[in-house]
């Protein structure tokens, strides 16, 4: 997606330039004008999220409004600047975002980059399983799907695709809960782990926040397989999500390349069918596959916030739901900003893959 | 509406979209449209007839025999049950129809109009306007939906949830998601349309440049918005709900919400009640079940490669089921026509 942004603004001054194949590797060239179009992206983004945050008032007013006199609250709010012209504010805050300040949160003091700091392994650790989840179930069955087009596998395929596309990732959650934790009771219903493994954890020198990487660090089975245990069931959910998509989209990518003439021609000379899907047809319908991975961190990022709250697995997310249920909008502005930097820079990296991956991609 | 080009095609009923495209399909990818367009107008059909069909009132608490029980598992007087709080779960699950139908003709209508009115003027005017626009939408574009809701929420109701305030907030917070989505689509088709040979002879003529925009381009552009729109509102349903599942959504007092629901379930579910999850949850999959399906089938009869041909002829014209003359001379005309879905 991004790459069409790019050929759509192939820089406006320079323009004529670009065009001469003068000098350079044309791939470095992409790089360096992909890397450059991450900074007005950014901008304009954490640009929303301000003026967005900033429309309904002065965030001190919406966290304490009851719970103040009206003094103390004029106090609270001159002494953090809110009551500076909003343009001055924005300016300041522009400046902050870009040397990695993203504020501190009214209802508890701590600096957003503190909070993202220790929560944030979690909800990577959670994007990670779920991804893996995802690719794992998706792509293979994508693939059959394509295969069998139009018969009965593929029909089962697509309706379970649709299925899982239409149910919301908290429902699918509260559903593996109750069968998996509640009447089969085999999995932890909630968290990150049991308690005693959690401080066990938290004692160490250097924890990474990401548990299972501590887990092994502590070097424990027990706690390895406490903390893959409470992992299964947050995973799964969070990867049903994307499974969905991933599947429709190797199926679609798959028939087409399918029907292409050379994949006739290696039929032709014998080539398996098992290899003609394995490595012909597949390889280049990986392309758009790999694109959207990119797309998918948004939609897992999302996804996170509800996968989060549901099974109470304390990551950016969950935090997230807490400074929201408390009226924290400096916290939430915080978060949400940082979020969508995470969710430009991925999405820069993917399109450098699919860059290196497909020649087409680079102008 | 009176060119001659319009009578060729045959009577009002074969072109209207969805009915159209329903002639047009066979097996799998009929099955699929049929289901879809009758769970969709059974949705339609609870939303509106709510007040009758459900037993008692979203915000009811007693009868004249006195109070519902709290936690009730589903059966006699309570069909499904009854929730925390002491509320129906039935009546809840119906009248909730009515706020999801809300919030999906509004998210729809307002990031149609506004997609489209910019994709036109953006891909037709071209020049900076063009490019800062594509930037602006391919920004908002790459942010998470939900992150973008709760944000519109704030503004929208400021964190207080009233009927119009939650529905009005997922509304606007899924149209600011979906604006980029249309006028991507649009900007492109309009970009294409602009260099036709149809929309020189407008200019050369003289016609202004607003008739030009409507009449020429926009008509035009218009064909893969079917699509769009059913993933638009199931994105309206998903969102409403996200929103009421993080405390964002509508007081029960107010109307009945999905996601409010369910977020009061999740203790529940612990303690092994299930009838408090599963049904508003259910119903949600329900709904988004039937406008995907009805979305999935538009958009596979609308791509000739994953189209289900029906054999020989595959046309989408009322003859096409009398006859199949494999390499008739006759057909051969519509064979082409048939390849052609968009009219």
């Amino acid at each position: 997606m991004s790459s069409t942004v790019a050929a759509d603004l192939t820089p406006p001054p320079s323009g004529t330039v670009g065009r001469k194949p003068r000098g350079g590797n044309p791939l470095v060239r992409y790089i360096v004008v992909r890397f450059l179009l991450i900074f007005p992206t950014i901008f304009i983004l954490v640009s929303i999220v301000f003026v967005v945050m900033r429309v309904i008032g002065d965030p001190i007013t919406a966290a304490m409004g009851g719970r103040l006199t009206p003094d103390q609250l004029a106090q609270r709010i001159h002494a953090a600047g809110y009551d500076r012209p909003i343009i001055v504010q924005y300016v300041e805050y522009i400046g902050q975002v870009f040397t990695g300040n993203f504020g501190t949160s009214i209802t508890d003091g701590r600096p957003i980059i503190t909070i993202i700091g220790t929560y944030g392994g979690a909800t990577l650790e959670l994007a990670i399983y779920a991804l893996i989840v995802a690719l794992v179930v998706g792509i293979p069955l994508g693939m059959v799907a394509a295969y069998f087009r139009d018969r009965w596998p593929d029909a089962i395929l697509r309706i379970l695709a649709i299925l899982w596309y239409a149910t919301p990732v908290f429902f699918v959650g509260l559903l593996l809960k109750l069968v998996f934790s509640v009447w089969l009771d085999i999995l932890p219903v909630a968290g990150r782990a049991s308690t005693r493994t959690e401080l066990d954890l938290d004692a160490l020198p250097h924890p990474t926040g990401i548990y299972l990487i501590d887990a092994f660090q502590l070097g424990d089975p027990n706690a390895i397989g406490d903390v893959l245990a409470h992992a299964v069931l947050p995973g799964l959910a969070l990867g049903f999500l994307t499974a969905g998509i991933f599947l429709r989209l190797t199926r679609t990518n798959v028939i087409g390349t399918l029907s292409m003439d050379y994949v006739d021609a290696a039929r032709s000379r014998g080539v398996s069918e098992y290899r003609l899907v394995r490595k012909h047809a597949f390889k280049p319908a990986l392309i758009p596959v790999i694109t959207v991975i990119g797309l998918q961190i948004a939609l897992l990022l999302g996804g996170a916030v509800l996968t989060e709250t549901t099974f109470e697995w304390k990551g950016l997310g969950f935090e997230l739901a807490q400074y929201l249920g408390s009226r924290d909008f400096v916290a939430v502005q915080g978060i949400v900003a940082l979020l969508a930097v995470i969710v430009a820079v991925t999405n820069f990296i993917v399109d450098i893959i699919a860059a290196l991956i497909d020649p087409r991609v680079r102008y | 509406m009176t060119e001659p080009v319009v009578v060729r095609r045959g009577s009002v009923w074969s072109r209207l979209p969805v009915l159209r495209q329903l002639r047009q399909s066979v097996g799998l990818q009929r099955g699929m449209l049929i289901v879809g367009l009758v769970i969709s107008v059974a949705f339609v059909l609870t939303a509106i007839f709510a007040p009758i069909l459900a037993p008692y009132g979203y915000a009811q608490l007693q009868d004249a025999q006195g109070n519902f029980g709290a936690q009730d598992p589903p059966g006699g007087k309570h069909l499904l049950g009854t929730t925390v709080g002491g509320y129906d779960v039935l009546s809840r699950v119906i009248w909730g129809a009515q706020t999801a139908l809300l919030a999906i003709i509004i998210a729809v209508v307002l990031s149609v109009f506004l997609g489209i009115l910019l994709g036109v003027i953006s891909g037709y005017l071209g020049g900076w306007l063009d490019r800062v626009l594509v930037v602006i939408a391919d920004a908002v574009y790459a942010f998470p939906t939900l992150l973008l809701a709760i944000v519109s929420a704030i503004i929208i109701s400021g964190g207080q949830s009233n009927l119009w305030g939650g529905i009005l907030a997922s509304g606007v917070s899924i149209t600011v998601v979906f604006i980029p989505q249309y006028f991507r689509v649009i900007r492109a088709e309009a970009v294409r349309i602009k260099s036709e040979a149809y929309v020189e002879s407008a200019k050369v003529v003289g016609t202004s440049v607003l008739r030009i925009m409507l009449r020429h381009v926009l008509r035009n552009a218009t064909r893969s918005l079917p699509l769009i729109i059913t993933l638009n509102a199931s994105e309206a349903i998903f969102t409403l709900a996200a929103l009421g599942f993080l405390g964002f959504g509508i007081e029960p007092n107010s109307a009945a919400e999905w996601g409010y629901d369910l977020n009061k379930s999740i203790s529940d579910v612990t303690s092994g009640i299930w009838w408090t999850s599963i049904f508003p949850g259910l119903a949600i999959v329900l709904v988004v079940l039937g406008v995907t399906l009805v979305g999935e089938s538009l958009n596979d009869l609308a791509d000739p490669r994953l189209r289900t041909r029906r054999r020989a002829t595959g046309a989408p014209v009322t003859t096409a089921d009398v006859s199949v003359v494999p390499g008739g001379t006759l057909d051969a005309v519509t064979i082409t026509d048939g390849l052609e879905p968009r009219s």
